[in-house]
């Protein structure tokens, strides 16, 4: 080893075959398929032969046509709003819950966190359990005297989306707690005292000091849960399987139908090429929109 | 600052009121679980008679040990070569200052906004082409190719802020790039490692999506494949179900119990302020 180097010449040269194993295997599980993706969403390949023909956009205008496919985006689009509106605003009051000065707030952080571990498909069927017509929540409304409020719950169309997205904000509330906790205590005492001193009260400090400086979690938080709420499956395989009917089909369970059940590859191809779109739209929209920089 | 005034204790109450309502569903599960088939109270009545046959019938008529051991293997694999070969091309990426390093970097980045729906299919035909569907190697190379998009996000924004004068010193005394990565810089990592290590695992532990695909049907399912399938075999067989639920989630649960602190770190590790 020569030793006439400079340090800060030699640094520059970490080998590039560092980067080899990751690149290779990126390329190859990811970019490559889905570049190979949307090029076969544009023709009728049936997934076995390698002649196909290149259709254009038809795929595309069939999803047009298809109440099912239709259904499944709205679906998927109400699912995510819900899930994304409800379980950030409680995973809000919970961070701000458990960063007050409650003496249990330790515990608390554990339990609320605690279903995040638990595998979605292990939660769903938690949950299909509890919601079924004779299971806990029909029980206990029974007991309470509101029998009549007792509902099949994912047997019934107009509460079975809905239940689902019950079950997954239970379990991932508490991964937007722990987000907006992060922001929380990253924010210096001294801020929110100077505000005490300044005579704003607990409300008006919410709004204008911690909020905006929170804007960082908050940005996350969204972000994770709409990308992670817009390719929903697992729960709603355990609950429903995406019935009655169709009422719970989301793009994700259409795409595992059409795509391997029903082998029409193209067709899940194109769905999945407009839940790409939605995917990363809401991704840059969101962005733009929530991450004003703050800093202090 | 604040003093625990009765607007605290409100608080406390309602907070400790909602966490026991959040417990309820896991209540409820271990509840069921040890119940005899003779026993018709509710999953919220704790009266017997109790029994384990049901975790005895899971166990055995479920194959769960079988699914523990294939979703162990596949697990500390994929997150093996995960956290080597990506903390090797984050440091190649926060180290090199070309313009194709921003660039590698965007693009790895883009991997998190890229649906794993779109490249499902194209890429379970060449897996088909190169015989590595139903295998384990062939799960954990999609793994790793799946975690790495945060798995270099998470190495190279932390390595960016690492200073470079312990590598240097280590090249003045004339380690050469290997050498100065593997002792000097990856155990400055140590932090950061163990957040990679901690959201890899329960991702790749509890995905169901792709092991379903790859592995159903072929004797290596992971335990959420192969509880698939129990719960179909086991229709409304509360109890069994539930028994085995409880084999499969504790593994987790007493990993998270003892890592607590790291693990909801971990999980908030992308926030700083």
């Amino acid at each position: 080893m020569s030793r006439t180097r400079t340090p800060r010449a030699r640094n520059q040269r970490v080998p590039l075959w560092f980067g080899l194993p990751a690149v290779a295997v990126f390329l190859f599980v990811i970019i490559i398929p889905s570049v190979q993706g949307i090029g076969l969403s544009l023709t009728d390949w049936n997934g076995i032969t390698d002649d196909f023909s290149f259709v254009g956009l038809d795929n595309f205008v069939r999803i047009l046509g298809d109440p099912r496919a239709l259904g499944a985006l709205q679906n998927t689009l109400v699912l995510a709003i819900a899930v994304t509106v409800v379980q950030n605003a409680l995973g809000l009051a919970l961070a701000l819950g458990v960063n007050s000065r409650v003496k249990s707030r330790h515990v608390l952080r554990v339990i609320f966190f605690t279903p995040v571990v638990l595998t979605p498909i292990v939660a769903g069927y938690i949950w299909g359990y509890l919601l079924s017509p004779r299971g806990t929540i029909n029980e206990t409304l029974d007991a309470l005297g509101l029998g009549f409020l007792a509902q099949t719950w994912l047997g019934d169309p107009r509460f079975a989306l809905g239940s689902i997205c019950v079950a997954i904000i239970w379990q991932f509330a508490g991964y937007s707690m722990v987000i907006f906790l992060a922001g929380l205590q990253a924010i210096p005492a001294e801020i929110n005292e100077a505000a005490v001193l300044d005579g704003a009260g607990p409300v008006r400090r919410f709004l204008s000091v911690t909020f905006p400086l929170i804007n960082g979690a908050l940005v996350i938080s969204l972000l994770l849960t709409l990308i992670g709420s817009l390719s929903q499956f697992d729960q709603v395989m355990a609950m429903t399987g995406g019935g009655p009917g169709n009422a719970t089909q989301t793009v994700s369970t259409s795409i595992f139908r059409i795509g391997f059940a029903a082998g029409d590859y193209p067709y899940g191809l194109a769905l999945a090429v407009v839940m790409t779109v939605f995917v990363a739209g809401a991704a840059a929209l969101q962005y733009r929109f929530t991450s004003r920089k703050v800093t202090f | 600052m604040q003093r625990y005034t009765w607007r605290t204790g409100l608080l406390e109450t309602f907070l400790i009121g909602a966490a026991l309502l959040s417990l309820v569903p896991i209540i409820g599960l271990v509840n069921v679980a040890f119940k005899a088939p003779s026993n018709t109270s509710t999953a919220l009545q704790f009266s017997g008679p109790y029994t384990l046959d049901n975790f005895v019938t899971a166990w055995v008529d479920g194959l769960l040990g079988a699914a523990l051991l294939n979703s162990t293997i596949i697990t500390v694999a994929s997150v093996a070569l995960l956290v080597v070969i990506g903390s090797m091309v984050s440091y190649l990426i926060a180290r090199r200052t070309e313009s194709w390093s921003t660039g590698a970097f965007g693009i790895f980045l883009l991997g998190l906004v890229i649906p794993g729906q779109l490249s499902l299919l194209p890429l379970y035909q060449t897996m088909v082409d190169i015989g590595l569907v139903g295998t384990i190697p062939g799960l954990v190379l999609i793994n790793v190719g799946a975690g790495l998009p945060f798995t270099v996000f998470l190495f190279t924004t932390s390595l960016r802020e690492l200073p470079r004068d312990y590598e240097e010193a280590a090249m003045i005394d004339g380690a050469g790039p290997v050498q100065s990565f593997a002792l000097v810089v990856f155990p400055l990592l140590r932090p950061i490692v163990g957040t990679v290590v901690i959201l890899n695992s329960i991702a790749v532990w509890n995905s169901f999506f792709v092991p379903l695909l790859y592995l159903a049907g072929t004797g290596l399912e992971t335990v959420p494949v192969r509880l698939y399938g129990f719960v179909g075999q086991y229709t409304a067989n509360w109890p069994v179900i539930f028994a085995g639920l409880i084999i499969t989630i504790l593994p987790v649960l007493v990993a998270f119990f003892l890592l607590q602190r790291s693990v909801m770190q971990g999980f908030s590790g992308g926030v700083k302020g």
